[in-house]
């Protein structure tokens, strides 16, 4: 399986291109907008484990090392087309328009957190494992119903693929030919359970032949092939042609989230080994230097632009008034029942002091 | 003579750990399953050390798959072992909950007692420790509907040793939830022998004249403290009973204390509609009806999802509102 499924790269790791076929398109300006967004994803991610250790933002799930691949496969699709994010999808959703201010509420533990910007179709993040495939599936499944060129792109981890929700997912979509991306990021890890334990597949990808889902294997770590593989992906959706199944091998360089500890289960030097070897944003860095394309200013310019940008979701964060308790019993229902009423009744007369 | 019985003050979720190490020292057909259960411990620590012990052939990391780990056990139990699965969270049992329903509870009846299901499984839940969206979901009325099913929750670390040892025993299928929020907030002497409490049975966590306080999980320290400082304030006392066992109840405590005070407040976090309130009012109104003073009040939960976590204490039932619950009784 491990010939049948290789791993498709564009640019290793020494920052060399391998794909000659694909030069004459590919512009400088192209590598700086993906290097750039990849920088704001990360310095996003720091910031949000630092706000957590300092107590001003609850558990936080973070993503570094796994910038490519969210990143780039966000970048290949556009407006109107469908976002399926799990927790650790945030690089995804800000590439794809969700505000700073809203993913910073999310981490506070305010409703507010999972609402997109007008316009754009990014689900609230779904916590159970796997549980998204099955609403990517059926929203893409809606597109092609409504006759329209829309497509959903939906995210899970390497664990996920055990749940009966992947195989479901899976089976509908090749079932009814489903515009949808199933876009996994192979992190090596659910937890502390390594791939090894979790399934006896070499690869993921191979999992897409029990549903004849075309299926690749690709260096999660290098955008450019990211970016490129699910854009086509994307283009044989838009086209009536049905699902695609996405395996991009990456690494998560730190802990599950800000409550686990790695050390427990696995040997940190290798993140510390992958710092310096696939890591995905250094990879660019590589290439930009051999196309003698570098340039320290503008790398300066860009940290100072986003910078800013987290800086003002900070304080639009701080911002934002205490959550309204009338929070709690709005939106259950579209009219709330009467329990619910009689119930906010109470609550408020007690908090009053009134009874 | 006498030997001394040993005992060490443990946190619950220490007690928990130390049921398992002893029915997995006692009973070789013992196992425990579940997701980060083996190298990390569990994401609570639950299962901290049991690989060491008991190698990886009893504790058992799995895939990661709800209704793999439940309808597998259900397997391995008829099969002659006694897996003790850990849910990660209440919350995340949902993929597993036909599993139980259609299987786990109805093999005993189904094959005339001829195949049996002894398993337990063990999950944390409930809110006020800030967890993400679902992790804190409280949930038991759900399991409490379902037919062939025990629900125990404990309240403090000696009560879940013996509690969880007895549904390890048990040769039906059990569901022991665990309350996040008590997991590290107390210490309780707890012997290191091996001891158990019988399922179904209640306890009284203070006893009182006026009315009958009912709890359990993380509300019944809450509730302790509520209606002290209500006893502080007012003439009346109460009696405060842990259920423990959600299902069966028990009956005859439920009845001997408000035959006595007349009067019955319930508390807990879950939502009011189809709560396990309603079951506990279907006891009293069969055992002690013509003994009531006044209607009996609860204090519960929103039907609402429990909400993310800037609101969760919002949520929670308050000392304010135990307080209230209680003097509208009286005041009846
Ligand atoms: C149904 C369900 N079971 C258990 C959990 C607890 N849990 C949260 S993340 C996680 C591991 C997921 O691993 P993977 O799918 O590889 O994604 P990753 O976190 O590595 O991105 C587990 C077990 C959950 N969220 N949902």
């Amino acid at each position: 399986m491990l010939e049948r499924f290789p791993i498709t790269q564009y640019i290793n790791e020494e920052g060399e291109l391998v794909r000659q076929d694909i030069k004459e398109g590919l512009s400088l300006d192209l590598i700086k907008i993906f290097y750039e967004k990849m920088l704001r994803a990360r310095m996003m991610d720091k910031k949000c484990v630092n706000l957590q250790r300092q107590g001003r933002i609850g558990t936080y799930v973070q993503y570094e090392g796994q910038e490519a691949a969210q990143v780039g496969s966000a970048l290949a699709i556009e407006e109107g087309d469908w976002m399926f994010p799990s927790y650790r999808d945030h690089a995804a959703t800000m590439t794809f328009g969700h505000s700073l201010r809203n993913l910073l509420l999310y981490w506070v533990g305010r409703i507010e957190g999972g609402i997109p910007p007008e316009g754009k179709n990014i689900f609230p993040p779904a916590v159970p494992i796997a549980s998204q495939l099955l609403h990517a599936t059926g929203a893409a499944w809606a597109e092609k119903k409504k006759n329209t060129d829309r497509v959903s792109l939906v995210y899970f981890g390497d664990g996920a693929t055990s749940e009966g929700d992947f195989h479901e997912g899976l089976n509908f979509a090749s079932v009814f030919k489903a515009p949808v991306v199933f876009f996994n990021q192979n992190n090596g890890y659910a937890i502390s359970v390594p791939t090894e334990k979790q399934m006896n597949s070499k690869t993921i990808a191979q999992k897409g032949l029990g549903y004849d889902i075309p299926s690749i294997r690709i260096d999660g770590n290098d955008i450019l092939a990211v970016f490129m593989e699910t854009q086509k992906a994307v283009e044989r959706a838009r086209s009536g042609e049905g699902p695609t199944l996405i395996e991009a091998v990456t690494w998560r360089y730190g802990a599950h989230t800000t409550a686990d500890d790695p050390s427990k289960y696995r040997d940190q030097s290798e993140s510390d080994r992958r710092r310096t070897t696939t890591d995905p944003l250094l990879r660019l860095e590589r290439y930009l230097k051999q196309q003698n394309s570098w340039d320290e200013e503008w790398l300066a310019s860009i940290e100072q632009k986003i910078t800013d940008e987290i800086n003002t979701a900070l304080a639009e964060m701080d911002d934002v008034p205490e959550a309204e308790i009338e929070q709690l019993f709005n939106h259950v229902f579209e009219k709330p029942t009467w329990t619910i009423e009689q119930q906010r009744e109470h609550h408020m007369s007690i908090k009053r002091g009134q009874v | 003579m006498t030997t001394a019985v040993q005992v060490k003050k443990l946190t619950m979720v220490q007690a928990v750990t130390d049921a398992m190490r002893t029915m997995l020292e006692e009973d070789e057909s013992v196992l425990v399953l579940g997701e980060d259960v083996g190298i990390n411990g569990g994401v609570f620590r639950a299962t901290d050390g049991l690989i060491g012990q008991f190698g990886e052939d009893r504790v058992i990391d799995t895939p990661l798959a709800e209704s793999g780990i439940v309808g597998t056990s259900i397997g391995l139990a008829v099969n002659g072992f006694r897996p003790i699965v850990e849910m990660q969270f209440l919350g995340f049992i949902y993929p597993a909950f036909n599993q139980l329903m259609t299987h786990a509870t109805r093999m005993r009846q189904r094959s005339m007692g001829r195949f049996t299901v002894p398993m337990v499984v063990r999950a944390p839940y409930g809110a006020g420790v800030k967890a993400p969206e679902i992790h804190s979901d409280s949930v038991e009325a759900l399991f409490t509907h379902i037919p062939g099913l025990k629900v125990v929750v404990p309240s403090n670390a000696y009560d879940a040793k013996g509690l969880l040892i007895a549904s390890i025993e048990d040769p039906d299928p059990v569901l022991f939830l665990e309350p996040m929020r008590s997991y590290r907030s107390s210490r309780t002497e707890v012997p290191e022998e091996k001891y158990s409490i019988e399922l179904g049975k209640a306890a009284y966590v203070k006893k009182g004249h006026d009315v009958t306080v009912l709890t359990w999980g993380a509300m019944v320290s809450d509730t302790v403290k509520a209606v002290e400082k209500y006893e502080e304030k007012y003439e009346a006392t109460c009696d405060v009973i842990d259920l423990r066992t959600l299902y069966p109840l028990d009956k005859d405590v439920i009845a001997e204390s408000v035959r006595k005070t007349g009067r019955a407040v319930i508390v807990h976090e879950a939502p009011s509609a189809g709560g396990v309130n309603g079951d506990v009012i279907s006891v009293i109104n069969d055992t002690a009806f013509f003994y009531l003073k006044a209607p009996i009040q609860k204090v519960t939960g929103f039907d609402t999802p429990v909400p993310v976590y800037s609101l969760e204490r919002e949520y929670l039932p308050s000392s304010d509102k135990i307080i209230h619950a209680i003097n509208m009784t009286l005041s009846y």
